[in-house]
């Protein structure tokens, strides 16, 4: 059970996945326990790259490896009109910038008016980029997307995407090992969202900080690439910046014959080492967290972070009850900047906008799910929804399956690829006092909007939120 | 990089948990490709309020701010940092950070510390009584009249980082190019996957089996 990639360390019993990942890319150690980490793969966005190709230049320095990298706008691209020029000067002046610093550098880039666009954790995968066994950093906090294939992946700042151009190492410190167990079956109208948000509920917005997430267990193992690529991209609301599920035959099909994949008998040499690739059985973590998956209910966000969340057939709790101190001050601040009451079902509430999409579901299988609950019906009134892939290429099979029709015809906004109402800095922006069923990721004040309130779920419940006009229990609706 | 070696100032509190760096630098400033200058959006969104206090900060000679825990969660901007050090702090204090945030501090001369809440509460009390607090990295200790000298760990890497003022890529450059060459060669043995383009004249495309061709690499 060795992957064999460089590492010259002995084999020690008894590895986790991430342990195994992190000795095969040691370059050098520091007697201060810092490690001189190689980073096979870092992915670039407009927002994350400007200040580090500055650096560059001021430095006078080059990409050390230019095919290694790869690069695609998408935080700040507008979903509406790409075949004309954007209309935000800001944003149409950083777009056209990352064009240029990636022509200067020799990095490869996809552009926005082609068919490869999308938001660069949907991009990456989609491309054969992302591969088992291999680190990968981007300058974005949701990179533990790509652990979903077995990847060590994690977010890094601006600074470091430049070290990482120009060295291909960074100096990291190895996190604590923190393994999650979903056990048993998910039921109906549970997804991997819904596994993600339990999880961040249970351990909290800080809970996994310092730690390397390891997913594994019956639910774990039954979920698709998409579902599994869900549940890292939320390590980060549980405070890790590395989430992992161990490769197996779903990996390998999903990868197999994408565009950056390789092929051949390299891909047959690959394969022969992926298939190795798991942690040791009598591998030791840090800490175990069991979590039955049969037990849970559709996740529903009621404040403003992430681990406010409760099933959706629960009711506001309120901070009267808490004795006096953070946690409580959290609760109110959160409950009046939401508009929400204690003792409120969260059923029931009223939403006037719904989003579906982002780097963490804003795949194929998320609009799937998200369609197969209109059932026919319509948006309800005053509320605006929007439907924005994570993906040009997303967005041609959703096409291709007849997805747009489905929720035109009910009125939703079937929109162009970008991370749109997840960042809110392209033009896709919500009012003070909104009210959003959201399938993004965060629910921090002003995400969506200045003033604006996000309660995240899954896209069937943000489908449902949608038809319902308000938070609605999606295993009570026929579709 | 500025070097930090001491210093001592008053600190603004602000004790909230879960500052998240959306609040600390709200994304439609992201849109701002320069690092300089930063600073005027700091807290942005919370300014308005009338109890927020850290609002007078660029106007003062405040470098120290004391934090609620998880202070810098969520998103990877280094925006968040760039604007903090524009209002010219270069000591954050906090039961506990955002990792990336708090690795981000390290690249840009701030240091980010962390105590255990009692003494993180003790320090806002501190702090808002308007007291001074004297930083010395080079002893890692920080003092505080009403509480006495308080004693930090700070990981030894970041610490020299600071007291250097040193450029992590040309650090690597200058240390490490041997190395990095040697970890290459093996690489290109071991996994030489991941050291060949894949040959595809003319890929599949991923989803609606469409054939479009790809500029190369490299």
């Amino acid at each position: 059970m060795e992957i064999q990639m460089g590492a010259s360390r002995p084999a020690a019993a008894g590895r986790t996945l991430y342990q195994k990942l992190w000795d095969a890319h040691v370059v050098a150690e520091a007697a201060d326990g810092q490690t001189l980490l190689y980073i096979d793969r870092h992915l670039l966005h407009e927002v994350s790259t400007p200040q580090s190709f500055a650096a560059m230049r001021a430095a006078d320095l080059v990409v050390r490896r230019p095919e290694t990298q790869l690069a695609v706008a998408d935080h700040a691209v507008p979903t509406t009109h790409r075949d004309r020029p954007i209309a935000d000067p800001d944003a149409r002046a950083q777009v056209a910038l990352l064009e240029r610093n990636c022509a200067a550098f020799g990095i490869d880039y996809l552009r926005i008016d082609g068919p490869d666009q999308g938001i660069v954790h949907v991009v990456g995968p989609e491309q054969g980029f992302t591969l088992p066994g291999i680190t990968l950093v981007c300058g974005d906090s949701h990179s533990a997307t790509h652990g979903a294939f077995g990847a060590l992946a994690f977010g890094i700042g601006a600074s470091e995407c430049g070290t990482v151009m120009a060295t291909q190492v960074l100096w990291q410190r190895k996190a604590q090992t923190l393994r999650v167990t979903f056990a048993g079956e998910r039921p109906a109208g549970v997804t991997a969202k819904d596994m993600a948000l339990a999880l961040i509920g249970q351990i909290g917005a800080s809970g996994a900080t310092g730690f390397a997430i390891e997913f594994a267990g019956e639910a774990v193992r039954a979920l698709s690439m998409e579902g599994r690529m869900t549940l890292c991209n939320m390590a980060i609301e549980a405070g890790s910046r590395t989430g992992l599920v161990a490769p197996d035959a779903k990996t390998f099909a999903y990868i197999r014959d994408r565009p950056r994949t390789p092929r051949g008998a390299s891909w047959d040499e690959a394969l022969a080492v992926w298939q190795m690739l798991g942690g040791d059985a009598d591998a030791v973590f840090d800490r175990e967290l069991t979590i039955d998956a049969a037990t849970l209910a559709p996740q529903v966000t009621f404040g403003t972070s992430p681990d406010q969340v409760l099933g959706v057939d629960r009711s506001i709790p309120d901070p009267a009850r808490l004795p006096p101190g953070a946690e409580r001050a959290k609760l109110e601040r959160a409950l009046a900047y939401m508009g929400l009451t204690p003792g409120q079902m969260l059923a029931g509430t009223p939403i006037d906008h719904v989003f579906i999409g982002s780097c963490t579901n804003g795949r194929i299988e998320d609009l799937r799910a998200a369609a197969a609950v209109i059932g026919g019906h319509r948006v309800a009134v005053g509320v605006r929804a929007l439907v924005v892939p994570g993906s040009r290429a997303v967005r041609r099979a959703a096409e291709a399956e007849g997805l747009d029709g489905l929720f035109r015809q009910a009125g939703f906004e079937w929109r162009d690829a970008g991370c749109s109402l997840c960042v809110a800095m392209n033009d896709d922006r919500l009012p003070p006092g909104a009210r959003c069923a959201s399938t993004s990721n965060r629910n921090f004040e002003g995400r969506q909007g200045v003033g604006a309130r996000t309660h995240l779920m899954s896209p069937a419940m943000a489908a449902a939120a949608a038809i319902a006009g308000h938070i609605v229990d999606v295993r009570t609706v026929g579709a | 990089m500025i070097p930090l070696v001491t210093l001592e100032s008053m600190a603004a509190s602000l004790p909230d948990a879960d500052i998240d760096t959306d609040i600390i630098y709200p994304a439609r400033f992201l849109l701002i490709t320069e690092r300089e200058g930063l600073g005027r959006y700091a807290f942005h969104d919370r300014r308005s309020a009338a109890d927020f206090p850290v609002c007078e900060l660029s106007a003062t000679d405040v470098e120290i701010l004391v934090c609620g825990s998880n202070f810098g969660c969520g998103s990877s901007r280094e925006q968040a940092v760039w604007a903090l050090a524009g209002l010219g702090l270069r000591l954050l204090i906090a039961p506990s950070f955002g990792e990336i945030f708090r690795a981000n501090c390290g690249k840009n001369g701030v240091l980010a510390i962390t105590q255990p809440d009692e003494m993180v509460d003790r320090l806002h009390a501190a702090a808002r009584a308007g007291e001074r607090f004297s930083l010395d990295l080079v002893r890692c200790t920080l003092d505080v009249a009403s509480i006495g000298t308080v004693s930090f760990p700070v990981a030894e890497d970041v610490r020299q980082s600071l007291l250097n003022g040193w450029d992590e890529t040309a650090r690597i450059r200058a240390l490490h190019s041997d190395d990095i060459d040697r970890f290459e060669a093996a690489q290109r043995k071991t996994a030489p996957w991941l050291w060949t383009r894949a040959d595809a004249p003319q890929p599949t495309d991923i989803q609606t089996g469409v054939s479009h061709a790809r500029r190369p690499l490299a």
